[in-house]
């Protein structure tokens, strides 16, 4: 299953999500910049990292959003490929427009980077394909606007993941930045985009302390082998 | 030849009259005024080391894994299979007193750029940090600005901030510390060196165009007392720019892969004048530079201010003659300018044109060695009186435990998890112990191996006494390294006091210097480099001497390191090392609990540090171990709550202990090595055995288990506390 991860200046968990899904995964990467037009053929994920594209200069995402290579993903998406956004990568899928909703600073205002909790929600999303509803992961967040709020239209986002306890009890005390109804992840209508605050590819590895976010990218991986070649 | 009416005096170019009449004789003329400006920064303090030089040769500076000692950008070890680590530790003190936000965010930038200038990837960040009393509004807002600052730049430039240390006392109130440490990766065909070689080969200044902010910065600012106008030196503070310097780290790196480019170096203090004479100095060539090539941010920037801006965000970049377009594109493809200013000739002279008019002509060696080495006086400090003080009139407390829980919420001593979760120590997935470790452990990719890393630094114990304050701090971090399993390699040290030209801060100032060569030619752990900061004082009230110690060392196999968490009940806590030798006298607990820095600070035996430190690292290394941590501030019951505030399931331990001293000082005391290890009861013959080859003494004194941490001292219980407790009162002193 071939993997691009997306490069945008100012992106550092890029090398990151490239190592696991090489190293770890063990599936075919390659990086895609953002200058590039479309993204290649035979391409099944893009993920879109971590990090700060354009040094989160306007608001996290606005202006990588607008660049040629998140059209290109826009086109990808629609003709049911796989997109992952993860951290600022959630905030570019927002801010582009191809999941619903924003994501404001955090409600205590300052940057956090500690592990959290998330339990699997909603219907199975490719993402979430190999997971159990109720199932509770840890995985670590770093950001700094994480706190997830809907679209004003009133519109209901498909949560795929909320903040939880390590029993996965919901409640304020385990929400690190204020989400609205807990929410860590979500997928677009369909479920091949989905966004998400924690970083899947820092647990990856048990010599990092937790392997819980392979889980996340097996999925995806476990989903395109079985079901991605009808399509979605 | 030009002249600027700007500057008219040595005075304000921050010289002395003999040092400018030094600069007459070598030009045979006298400068005029941009070149007096290039003088003032060349020769300041910050950039010339004239006060400290002469002192700093006695530090041990080679060693078989030394590739790279001090002189450059930054010290290189050899890691063996190939690779290297590139690391250096350096101070924004005064920037951050002025201004904590930026100060702090431009002392981060300007770390990394030293770091990838000899050609390696940055991977960690550590910062030691000192403040003064929490209470006051304004150390808070300093306190506060500095994390800030750190969190911003760091975490947006992707490297992550791994470690480092953080202090309150009232010596800081008036003069923060804010010393930055970075470590970088990189093959060792990879080395780039700061060098400009190959008469005709062009000139690259890459990255942010120049503007009027930071002038003055080294001379003026880094380069004396700070007094009651500095809210007027805010302009001689650079603003950063971290996504800037995300590209110019990638840009660069990229570049390096080819051969396009020669030489590399940072615009950091002093700006262009520095790097561009540095460069030419190390590469024995001069440099030919027209400023109008310069990008500016203003249009009518004076030469003046483009050869003395300190601007964020710069490399200079010598590369080799026929690949100008190679270079342009590279940087051009990371959105990154990289203008062609100049050349490298071989007159060894940095012209500095603008156009066809000449506007400084100076012999590159009077610029960065021509600055006169000043031997300063010095004489003992008057009163040693609190160097000699016993701890014997003090009080045995009440209750142990609530002496425990006072201490752990201290801020000296108190849990740092609400700083260092502001920082992202996570990003490049190497991180195997993170912050709140003993020291931090990173992975190398691809291989068993990995690098840990520590600051440490102790001024209570330099202001005692300065030359075994050094010793210990050396050790410590020494400590801290073997802790985890590593074996010291290396340090850079950075170097924080108060104004030299008074004799008893120039008297510590030596001391420090002989104590820390003595432990790290002892400790085997030579200095690489490393950075002075002078004039800590504000008005007549100067900095404790705070040398800081960043200490590189090397694990075989990371997957065996510990952490310091208790982890499973019924595995026996031994103590190896100095066992019985800890005194209260200059510890944590006179300070917090009495209000008195005073007693003698203890020599370093350095056969029993080597020894413990082996016998630490081999029982890492042969997996004998579950967790360990070194015995240090605050004595051995700190260390405990620590264990047991770390332990996943929230364990705690029953300690026996039989000695005839006084509790507090058996709870508390301090000093020498000494290890707190958790064995399982099948691995205490390893520990047996190990004891016996290093000849080092190991002792058991309790067992994990329960969920409260209980001592008992001949038989009775004397103290007795639940982690749960432990872990509120660890959290509350930073809140």
């Amino acid at each position: 299953m071939q993997f691009c991860v997306v490069t945008y200046p100012g992106s550092n968990c890029d090398r990151d999500c490239y190592h696991v899904i090489g190293e770890v995964l063990g599936e075919p990467v390659r990086y895609l910049r953002h200058w590039a037009e479309h993204v290649p053929r035979g391409t099944s994920c893009v993920v879109l990292p971590g990090g700060f594209s354009y040094g989160d200069y306007l608001r996290p995402g606005a202006i990588a959003a607008r660049m040629p290579v998140t059209g290109a993903i826009e086109d990808f998406a629609a003709g049911g490929g796989l997109v992952l956004g993860i951290c600022n990568g959630f905030q570019i899928l927002c801010e582009a427009g191809l999941l619903p909703g924003s994501l404001i600073v955090n409600d205590h205002l300052a940057f956090s980077c500690l592990p959290v909790h998330v339990r699997v929600e909603g219907d199975p999303s490719p993402f979430t394909h190999s997971l159990k509803q109720g199932e509770v992961l840890r995985m670590p967040i770093a950001h700094r606007d994480g706190n997830y709020r809907p679209p004003s239209d009133g519109a209901q986002p498909q949560v795929a993941l909320r903040y939880c306890s390590p029993a996965g009890e919901l409640g304020e005390d385990y929400n690190p930045n204020g989400s609205q109804y807990s929410t860590a992840a979500i997928t677009n209508e369909r479920g091949n985009v989905m966004g998400m605050m924690p970083h899947p590819e820092r647990c990856a590895e048990s010599i990092l302390g937790g392997e819980d976010g392979m889980r996340v990218l097996q999925s995806a991986v476990d989903w395109w082998k079985e079901v991605g070649s009808y399509g979605i | 030849m030009g002249s600027e009416p700007r500057m008219a005096s040595w005075e304000e170019a921050g010289l002395t009259a003999k040092e400018y009449d030094e600069i007459c004789e070598q030009l045979r003329r006298p400068p005029n005024a941009l070149e007096l400006g290039m003088y003032g920064l060349m020769w300041s303090e910050h950039c010339s080391y004239k006060s400290s030089l002469l002192h700093l040769e006695q530090l041990p500076t080679e060693g078989e894994r030394v590739l790279q000692g001090p002189g450059e950008n930054a010290g290189i070890i050899d890691l063996g299979d190939g690779l290297a680590a590139a690391f250096r530790i350096e101070s924004h003190n005064h920037p951050s007193a002025v201004e904590p936000v930026q100060g702090a965010a431009t002392g981060v930038g300007g770390i990394l750029r030293d770091i990838l200038a000899v050609g390696a990837r940055p991977i960690a960040l550590l910062d030691s940090l000192r403040f003064g009393n929490l209470h006051d509004s304004r150390v808070e807002h300093l306190f506060s600005g500095v994390v800030s600052g750190i969190s911003q730049y760091g975490n947006s430039v992707g490297v992550p901030t791994v470690g480092g240390e953080v202090y309150f006392d009232d010596a800081y109130a008036d003069n923060p510390l804010v010393n930055v440490m970075c470590v970088g990766i990189m093959s060792t065909e990879q080395l780039t060196r700061g060098t400009a070689v190959g008469p005709g080969n062009p000139v690259y200044i890459v990255g942010a165009p120049t503007g009027r902010d930071g002038i003055h910065g080294a001379s003026l600012l880094a380069s004396r007392q700070l007094g009651d106008g500095d809210g007027d030196m805010r302009p001689a503070v650079q603003v950063g720019d971290p996504f800037r310097e995300k590209l110019l780290i990638e840009g660069c790196l990229e570049m390096l892969q080819s051969d396009a480019v020669i030489g590399l170096n940072d615009l950091g203090a002093a700006g262009l004048t520095s790097a561009a004479s540095e460069t030419a100095a190390r590469g024995g060539t001069g440099m030919d530079i027209d400023i109008r090539a310069v990008p500016r941010r203003e249009s009518d920037m004076t030469p003046y201010e483009i050869m003395l801006s300190e601007s964020q965000e710069r490399m200079l970049v010598i590369g080799r003659r026929g690949c100008e377009e190679e270079i342009e594109e590279t940087f051009r493809r990371w959105e990154l300018d990289a203008a062609c200013i100049g050349k490298v000739t071989n007159d060894e002279v940095l012209s500095i044109r603008d156009g066809e008019r000449i506007l400084a002509h100076i012999p590159v060696q009077s610029l960065t060695s021509g600055a006169p080495r000043y031997d300063r006086p010095t004489r003992p400090p008057s009163d040693c009186a609190a160097r000699e003080a016993g701890a014997e009139e003090i009080p045995i407390p009440h209750d142990a435990g609530d002496a425990l829980l006072q201490m752990l919420s201290h801020p000296n001593l108190c849990s740092r998890r609400s700083i260092y979760r502001q920082y992202d120590h996570m990003v490049g997935i190497d991180t195997v112990l993170t912050p709140g470790a003993d020291a931090a452990v990173l992975r190398i990719k691809g291989t068993e191996r990995g690098l840990a890393l520590v600051t440490d630094g102790n001024g209570m114990l330099c202001r005692l006494d300065p030359e075994r304050g050094a010793a210990q701090t050396v050790a410590e971090s020494y400590r801290n390294i073997c802790a985890v399993g590593g074996e010291p390699l290396a340090v850079t040290n950075c170097l924080n006091f108060a104004d030299p030209e008074h004799p008893e801060v120039m008297h510590a100032f030596q001391q420090v210097v002989q104590g820390m060569a003595r432990a790290c030619r002892e400790l085997n752990t030579p200095v690489t480099g490393g950075n002075v900061s002078f004039y800590n004082q504000t008005l007549d009230r100067g900095i404790a001497p705070t040398p800081v110690i960043g200490m590189v060392g090397s694990v075989d196999d990371v997957s065996r390191c510990p952490g310091r968490g208790f982890q499973r009940p019924g595995d026996a806590v031994l103590m190896a090392g100095q066992i019985n030798t800890a005194k209260l006298a200059a510890s944590q607990y006179l300070n917090i609990m009495h209000g008195l820095q005073e007693g003698p600070v203890p020599e370093v035996d350095y056969d029993a540090e080597r020894r413990a430190g082996e016998l630490c690292r081999r029982a890492i290394m042969e997996d004998a171990v579950h967790s360990a941590t070194d015995i240090s501030d605050g004595g051995l019951m700190i260390a405990v709550s620590e264990c047991g505030a770390a332990s996943d399931e929230g364990l705690g331990c029953r300690l026996d202990l039989t000695d005839s001293r006084r509790p507090d000082e058996l709870l508390f005391g301090e000093g020498g090595p000494r290890y707190l290890l958790t064995v399982p009861e099948d691995q205490i013959d390893t520990l047996v055995c190990l004891a016996r080859e290093t000849q080092c003494p190991v002792e058991r004194i309790g067992t994990v288990g329960g969920s409260e941490v209980q001592v008992h001292v001949n038989g009775e219980l004397i103290l007795r506390a639940s982690v749960p407790s432990l872990c509120r009162a660890r959290g509350e002193g930073l809140t």
